[in-house]
């Protein structure tokens, strides 16, 4: 036996090194099939890593003060070497972020990535993207510019239409009764603390996926076609070694995404005002609102949402309500679906034009969101709005009825 | 079905397009790469802005590497409150009486590019006209009742504006701001004016993000070795995948 050997040998003895290498990548067997939208959840692990990476050298040299916030970001664009660099990787990242989640999510839609029996991965999933949410809002107050300011203020006082004990509860998120330094220091320790709770979700969420495998753009089981492939005989035969065939794919994959990141920190970081809003070039003040506040493109088709569910006996709290069902009830997605194929490829046309029209209505309630409220943007956002959880409540209904196409033995190349 | 999207996202383009509102601004054509227009707006700033506004994170001596000037020629022509070339562009001015005089303290401007953009500063600062209501005898076509003084009357002299007559969506006659006309002349002639607020807009532009004359040179070597790396990856990816296929 070489030293090599003797060493891995003596590691496996005392922790299973080579069994999970072999089990979570080596001879892990992934369906053969994969095609772009698959690159997806890669790359969302590999900003996240950027994120906690670039976040951690930022924090090295921002103050969390409300006297000194805007300043030390300044700081960090200016003085510290290679800071300007760190800071628009951090904020591209932050919406690249939410680009290649929205595309992972669509693919899990698309192909039927949350049915049985990957209900438990999909949950996980949709926590994963909560906590994103929260990490990205406790973010934005951090450079301490009007909209992070006014911004927070604006979703820290949703909190207060809640009947009863709102107020109350509002302050005891801001730690005080207008957002303010208290605020701040807060905000920035959860942002710090929220992405490694993050990390360990993405964990789980890899182990859930490993346990049931991987689906694929045909939707179909490998596990339960026919056996053996040309590395094992009880492997899937549609599958293959998730490493060395997905791990270069990805790695080729990695590199169109970095080619594009690049792009935009490199000759657009405030990508046209919807990554780096102008308004939050002005310093936070606190004695003056500004004429139109709106949150970062990312949020904004649940911000559209809130607005456009009218007020009743003078509280906004129902549009507090469908802002957060909008997002909640991606957790029942798996049981709403009753199709008996999970893959669009399979499904009739009414899936189709219901998904579709989804993605449309997503991104017309997200543009709505950045606007001042008009009276036809309104009432658009408050169709959109009924389309939205039409979507989801009555997929029973229109996944049942729609027909389907027949679904082939082996996946497709 | 693809088709059909295509033509769905082209129907709702028009209204995505919508972004820009407010008064017209004039295009301010500046170029960050001009040094010499860096170093005559760089001027322009210190002698008629920094007396009241601070530029509080923009150091000098970076002014000088950036604008191709010596420590020495910055120091002679630029530094006049400070003799620290490490130091920032502060006022003398205390803030607490700036506020009092101004009604509202002047704002820092080393990010104010990157708030406002170029084409509104700009337009701004030749859109100064007489109005003796306000304190100081001028108005701003572009910030109305705004409560600076017009610093650099000196060398474009006085104007007014002139209106023309429009219809408004409800169809009544409204005024409506049409053009700017000279009362009295200046020390420089409107096209030589208009230079001195491009150089200075430009300047602005500059101090809002300093990295950025950089940032453009490094950005091509970066895609070319993210694109030579991708063609490596594509290729290694294929080589493996001879099995598969």
């Amino acid at each position: 036996m070489s030293m090599m050997q003797n060493f891995v040998g003596w590691i496996d003895d005392r922790f299973p090194m080579t069994k999970v290498w072999n089990e979570h990548l080596a001879q892990y067997y992934a369906p053969k099939n994969f095609n772009f939208w698959y690159f997806m959840g890669s790359l969302a692990m590999l900003v996240l890593v950027i994120q906690i990476l670039t976040g951690v050298w930022l924090a090295m040299n921002y103050k969390p003060d409300a006297q000194l916030a805007f300043g030390s970001v300044e700081y960090i664009m200016r003085d510290v070497d290679w800071g300007w660099l760190i800071r628009y990787m951090h904020s591209t990242g932050a919406s690249a972020f939410f680009i290649v989640i929205y595309l992972h999510m669509f693919r899990g839609l698309m192909y039927g990535s949350y049915r049985k029996p990957r209900e438990l991965l999909w949950i996980i999933g949709v926590i994963i993207y909560l906590a994103m949410m929260a990490t990205a809002f406790f973010g934005y107050l951090l450079p301490w510019g009007q909209m992070s300011y006014w911004g927070a203020q604006v979703i820290v006082n949703l909190f207060s239409a809640v009947p009863v004990i709102g107020p109350d509860l509002s302050v005891w998120v801001r730690g005080d009764y207008v957002i303010s330094d208290v605020t701040l220091n807060r905000f920035f320790a959860l942002h710090f603390l929220v992405p490694f709770v993050l990390a360990a979700l993405v964990f789980i969420h890899i182990v859930a996926l490993h346990k049931v495998g991987s689906n694929n753009p045909d939707g179909i089981e490998i596990k339960k076609g026919p056996k053996g492939n040309r590395w094992s005989d009880k492997a899937p035969a549609d599958g293959i070694p998730f490493h060395p065939y997905y791990s270069v794919k990805d790695i080729a994959g990695v590199a169109g995404f970095l080619f594009i990141y690049a792009a935009i920190i490199f000759y657009g970081p405030d990508m046209g005002g919807y990554f780096l809003e102008d308004n939050n070039f002005f310093p936070a003040n606190p004695l003056q609102t500004p004429p139109h506040i709106a949150p970062v493109w990312y949020f904004t088709p649940f911000y559209a949402i809130l607005r456009a569910v009218p007020s009743m006996y003078g509280s906004a709290f129902p549009g507090v309500i469908a802002m957060f069902a909008s997002i909640l009830i991606m957790f029942f997605l798996p049981w709403l679906d009753r199709s008996p194929v999970k893959s669009i490829r399979y499904k009739g046309g009414i899936f189709k034009t219901m998904l579709w029209l989804f993605v449309i209505d997503f991104i017309i309630l997200g543009f709505l969101g950045t606007k001042p409220t008009t009276a036809t943007y309104k009432l658009m956002a408050q169709i959109g709005t009924i389309y939205y959880f039409a979507f989801f409540l009555l997929m029973p209904i229109y996944s049942k009825i729609d027909k389907t196409k027949p679904v082939p033995e082996r996946v497709t190349e | 079905m693809k088709k059909l999207i295509v033509a769905l996202l082209l129907a709702v383009a028009p209204v995505l397009s919508q972004a820009s509102e407010g008064a017209h601004l004039h295009d301010a054509n500046i170029d960050i790469s001009d040094q010499a227009s860096l170093q005559r707006g760089a001027r322009t700033f210190v002698n008629y802005c920094l007396s009241c506004h601070s530029a509080k994170y923009q150091r000098f001596n970076r002014l000088a590497k950036d604008l191709g000037l010596t420590k020495q020629e910055v120091k002679e022509n630029l530094m006049f409150v400070t003799d620290k070339i490490g130091d920032t562009m502060q006022v003398a001015m205390p803030s607490e009486e700036a506020a009092k005089w101004f009604g509202k303290a002047p704002p820092d401007l080393s990010v104010i590019a990157r708030a406002r953009g170029a084409d509104w500063i700009y337009t701004y600062l030749q859109s100064f006209y007489q109005d003796d209501s306000r304190p100081w005898g001028v108005n701003n076509e572009v910030f109305k009742d705004v409560g600076m003084p017009n610093v650099l009357w000196e060398l474009q002299g006085a104007q007014k504006p002139v209106y023309k007559t429009e219809k408004d969506m409800a169809g009544n006659d409204t005024q409506v701001f049409d053009h700017f006309e000279q009362v009295s002349p200046g020390s420089q002639s409107p096209e030589e004016f208009e230079e001195t607020v491009r150089d200075l807009t430009n300047f602005l532009v500059y101090v809002g993000e300093p990295i950025q004359l950089k940032r453009h040179q490094m950005g091509k070597w970066v895609l070319l070795f993210i694109a030579v790396f991708f063609v490596l990856a594509y290729l290694l990816k294929k080589e493996y995948w001879k099995d598969v296929h």
